[in-house]
């Protein structure tokens, strides 16, 4: 026993030490990274950003060189804090705000005080800088804007923060992230690789050299330049034409899915979000609430589509085989239905009427009656309902379109379950849900969604996705999902006489106004009750105005969606702005100069004001 | 007398052993010390060119070691003891403060640290006593004359201040026990250490508690089992217990001064710091803890290059093993040591002469003390105390120390066969 006692301990402590040394070498990795924090220094070469070209590969986006003023908080040795906020231009309080938050981030990194300086104050401080122990000017690129518009599509750029970081660890505090639009979805593309210098430092955190001779270091990669579907000539001139207005265009070429314009109005200058003001027009454009410019409304906007849905519940019937061609159906000044007579209004037309007609002067009962049909085919309404949607869901409606911008709705297509919910027992019948025929009631879509229908209407029964990626740079295709042919479920023989329906729009409907010289344009205009909730109570606004519409007739290079907020009918603001649209892109010039300078000129602040303005007033006027 | 030099063999094993740890130690101090600006290699300012000199230094103090009879250890045990006891008075009058101690005598441009060397001396000086025909390790007297020996030395150290060097002296329980003393003596201290942590941790009232739960517990269950309970003797023993637990308490309040109480609080994970007096047990782990499995290469340690961890190329050598060799190397060392030890214990049994084998032990029992207490330090597993990796940490008079140490039991050894 008193030999062995010692030697007993001896192999116990080999054992603990062992143990204890796997603990610390093999088990808890957390130690390898608290060296590396500790020893080496990582510094960041910011990579410039990919380009952003238009379809006709004019410059959208390129880059400035612009100055960050960073501090290394511990660095910082008797600093004049009045005489350096002075030449900063900031005040102390703002100063010693960003200070503390950089000292919270780490006292050791680098963190952005004043980020995005101009050229001039670059050429004034950087003279100075280094009177001031622990700050220098790192130079980063910033975006710039060659265009004025497209704030929607192209998106805007900012520093990660704290969260985004926590978020997405790849990411380093001063590096720039896309936020919205193409920034946002084509991110990855577009903001390269940065590159990374390791340098050893000592506990004095003086720099002794390059760790392991730079073995480790990169050289920063330029990101990516993608080309854009969309036109910037007609990107333009459709902010113009919703100068004073609200709402939204979606053009769209049929044939390919690309997108060769989306407007959001109001608009604003991409430009704003750069730079030292980025985050007080940020604000401003942010708290906007009533006219939300940061609101695309191409994408998310869900409205009633009003009367171009006719067109769809036409090709559902004739589909369905409830209806024949030729079959003429009396309108007697509404369509009458349900027990007590409830009445669907019409407008004055000629009657009996088919249902090229029908299309062409929008009759409400013509399409109720058809919708009926379709709904009561089968022996219950739910089943016929969830058929209808089955139609409806194959042109894209009632969900997400899967487009390339990181917003959208998916507007609202009902099904039995929406009644089922609605009415007890499930006790509810097809003229319960016959506003659904003239694109009322429970149906909601956006306009990007109004103008793939419409698309699919142009190709006669078939859509590709929408989407704003035409070309990306050193690849040689693009995402496959917008190559790919959707079929709808409707026989291509039933397009051609709803295009007739539409052409007749032109020819002598609703539209005839609106003919443009040379040109077989196909449309259907649109008026969409509008109810807003505004202080607790909800209240009937000016109608909105809607316009679809797709030319030349056969062979289509455009269809276009135009929605304008509270334009009353379609024709009136909606309408124009498609036909000025379509000419300007098929024709690259405007020969009806009156009706452009209408649309213009024409406003409809004193319409949006209306119901701010704390007194009763009248709508539709 | 040329059979007698023929039958003188050494252990080649332990030998070979001293010269893989020291080698591998100078390549460790290398690697902590250098820097990649600095001037040659020969120039004599460098850290590692002054160890390897003491390295080459030390061969020739091995050969005079090994020259000498074995006789002569034995014989002038008393005066080496002695000497070495008068270089540490010495230190009072004639010594230099490096660092905060009076430990050295700086004699030109070398400085010698007596301390270093008397543990070697005690070590022979207990052997001569205690192996002493006349001793008798039951004996009380005995008993207070061995403490002795061993605590002069130590109450010598502590005032420098030292209290690192002073606790090796405790290694020399293990070479008493080996030799009879009572295996309470043994309990006893390690019974008072268990009290002495656990007051630390939970609190004097808490074990006070305990203790006289504990107490009443063994009082109720001799009385069930109907002994004849002895209420003086259990009152006795938890009055005892729990009066020690105050009385450390007090001490570690009033006695101690900050900086040991937070030595002790951060090992006992009752403080979190990692910048003031935490900071070298952090850095060290965080050096280890980044070797993972084969270390980042010799040189090549981040923590190291960066003089992160203060004290590298000395007590904490071993954070250096472990940042640059990884979890491989480290176990290396660490097994290397320990053949050491064993080996020495191992051999220090088969000694015929009591003194050999008392001395052996001894040595054993430094040696153990000495890598366990400083690699426990370094791995954050002990507090802060400071003294050096035997054969690894830089400084002259520590590996002289060792090397005389280890190698008088290499000479004793050699002469065990033919030597009764």
């Amino acid at each position: 026993m008193r030999k062995f006692l010692l030697l007993f301990i001896v192999l116990v402590t080999a054992l603990v030490f062992t143990g204890r040394l796997f603990y610390l070498q093999i088990y808890d990795t957390s130690f390898a990274k608290l060296s590396e924090n500790n020893a080496v220094k990582t510094v960041y070469d910011f990579p410039q950003r990919g380009y952003v070209f238009d379809r006709n590969g004019s410059l959208l986006v390129q880059n400035q060189p612009s100055y960050d003023v960073m501090v290394v908080p511990r660095e910082i040795k008797d600093l004049d804090t009045v005489a350096f906020c002075e030449l900063l231009h900031i005040s102390k309080e703002k100063f010693l705000k960003k200070l503390s938050n950089a000292k919270r981030y780490s006292p050791r990194l680098a963190s952005p005080i004043i980020p995005q300086l101009t050229k001039e104050e670059y050429a004034s401080l950087s003279e100075k800088i280094h009177k001031h122990r622990g700050f220098f000017i790192q130079k980063r690129s910033l975006r710039d804007y060659e265009v004025s518009h497209s704030a929607n599509v192209l998106g805007y750029i900012r520093e990660v923060d704290q969260n985004i970081i926590d978020r997405n660890p790849a990411y380093e505090l001063g590096e720039i992230i896309g936020m919205t639009g193409i920034e946002k979805q084509y991110e990855q593309i577009l903001r390269g690789t940065k590159g990374v210098k390791y340098i050893q430092k000592d506990r004095f955190n003086r720099d002794i050299g390059a760790y392991k001779e730079g073995v480790f270091d990169t050289l920063p990669k330029r990101g990516k330049d993608i080309t854009l579907t969309i036109d910037t000539a007609l990107q333009a001139y459709g902010e113009k034409l919703f100068t004073n207005k609200r709402g939204g265009i979606v053009a769209i070429e049929p044939s390919s899915g690309e997108i060769l314009s989306l407007v959001t109005a109001p608009f604003y200058d991409p430009g704003l979000l750069v730079g030292r003001e980025r985050s007080e027009n940020f604000t401003k454009l942010y708290y906007d609430t009533i006219a939300i410019p940061l609101f695309d409304r191409g994408l998310k906007a869900e409205y009633p589509p009003g009367s171009p849905f006719k067109t769809l519940t036409a090709l559902i019937a004739m589909q369905e085989n409830v209806v024949s061609l030729d079959e003429k159906i009396e309108c007697r000044g509404g369509y009458y239905y349900g027990k007590r007579g409830r009445k669907l209004g019409c407008h004055e037309h000629k009657s009996p009427i088919n249902l090229q007609g029908g299309i062409a002067k929008s009759c409400n009962t013509y399409f109720c009656t058809v919708y009926k049909r379709v709904i009561e085919k089968y022996n219950t309404p739910q089943k016929g309902i969830d058929n209808w949607k089955n139609h409806l869901t194959s042109f894209g409606l009632g969900n997400y379109l899967g487009y390339d911008l990181p917003v959208g709705s998916k507007g609202k297509i009902p099904n039995s379950k929406t009644y089922d919910a609605k009415y007890p027992n499930n006790n509810w019948y097809a003229t319960a849900t016959i506003s659904n025929a003239i694109g009322q009631g429970e149906v909601l879509l956006t306009p990007i969604q109004m103008a793939n229908f419409t698309a699919a209407i142009a190709n006669r029964g078939w859509w590709i996705r929408p989407h704003m990626i035409k070309n990306i740079q050193d690849h040689d295709t693009i995402n496959k999902k917008f190559e790919l042919k959707n079929k709808t479920t409707i026989d291509p023989k039933y397009f051609e006489p709803i295009i007739e329906g539409m052409h007749d729009v032109y020819r002598d409907g609703t539209a005839s106004f609106l003919k443009i010289p040379d040109i077989e344009i196909c449309g259907k205009t649109g008026t969409a009750e509008n109810f807003k909730k505004i202080d607790g109570s909800v209240k009937q606004l000016t109608d909105h105005s809607v316009f679809v519409a797709f030319a030349p007739k056969d062979n289509p290079k455009i269809a276009i969606a135009v929605f304008v907020e509270n334009g009353y009918w379609g024709a009136r603001w909606a309408g124009r702005i498609a036909s000025l649209m379509i000419e300007k892109y098929l024709k690259g010039e405007i020969t009806r100069t009156d009706l452009e300078a209408f649309v213009l000129n024409g406003s409809l602040e004193q319409e949006y004001n209306k119901p701010y303005a704390g007194k009763p007033f009248k709508i539709n006027q | 007398m040329a059979g007698i030099k023929n039958t003188l063999k050494f252990d080649w094993i332990i030998i070979l052993l001293f010269l893989s740890l020291i080698s591998i130690g100078w390549v460790n101090i290398y690697s902590a010390s250098y820097t990649q600006s600095g001037g040659s290699f020969f120039d004599f300012s460098n850290i590692y060119t002054k160890q390897l000199l003491w390295i080459c230094l030390s061969f020739i103090l091995i050969v005079f070691i090994l020259a000498l009879e074995a006789k002569f250890y034995e014989r002038f045990s008393s005066i080496i003891y002695l000497v070495s006891l008068i270089t540490l008075l010495g230190l009072y009058v004639f010594g230099n403060n490096v660092n905060g101690a009076t430990s050295w005598y700086l004699i030109g441009p070398a400085s010698i640290q007596p301390s270093e060397f008397a543990k070697a001396a005690t070590a022979l000086a207990l052997a001569k006593y205690v192996s002493d025909i006349q001793t008798n390790m039951n004996g009380f007297k005995d008993q207070l004359k061995a403490f002795l020996i061993l605590a002069l030395p130590a109450i010598f150290i502590i005032p420098q201040p030292d209290p690192g060097s002073a606790l090796i002296y405790v290694a020399f329980i293990f070479p008493l026990y080996r030799e009879g003393l009572h295996f309470v003596y043994l309990l006893l201290g390690f019974f008072a250490a268990a009290l002495f942590v656990g007051t630390l941790v939970l609190g004097a009232p808490w074990i006070a508690l305990i203790v006289a739960l504990i107490a009443t517990g063994i009082f109720v269950r001799n009385k069930k089992q109907k002994q004849k309970p002895s209420v003086f003797k259990y009152a006795t023993i938890a009055l005892a217990c729990i009066s020690f637990a105050f009385s450390v308490s007090y001490i570690f309040n009033n006695v101690f001064e900050q900086r040991h109480r937070d030595r002790f609080n951060i090992v006992l994970g009752k403080e979190i710091d990692t910048k003031g007096i935490g900071y070298n047990t952090n850095q060290s782990e965080i050096a280890i803890g980044s070797g993972g499995w084969f270390g980042k290469g010799w040189t090549q340690g981040t923590q190291t290059k960066g003089n992160f961890v203060p004290e590298q190329h000395t007590d904490y050598i071993f954070s250096t093993v472990g940042e640059e060799w990884g979890f491989i190397g480290s176990l290396g060392v660490v097994i290397l040591f320990i053949f050491l030890i064993i080996r020495v214990l191992v051999l220090a049994e088969q000694q015929k002469s009591k003194f050999a084998r008392i001395y052996g032990y001894s040595v054993g029992a430094i040696l153990f003390f000495h890598f366990f207490i400083n690699v426990g330090m370094v791995t954050g597993l002990f507090p802060t105390v400071g003294i050096p990796l035997p054969f690894f940490s830089y400084g002259g008079s520590g590996l002289w120390g060792f090397t005389i140490l280890l190698f008088i039991f290499v000479r004793l050894d050699a002469s065990n066969y033919y030597y009764t």
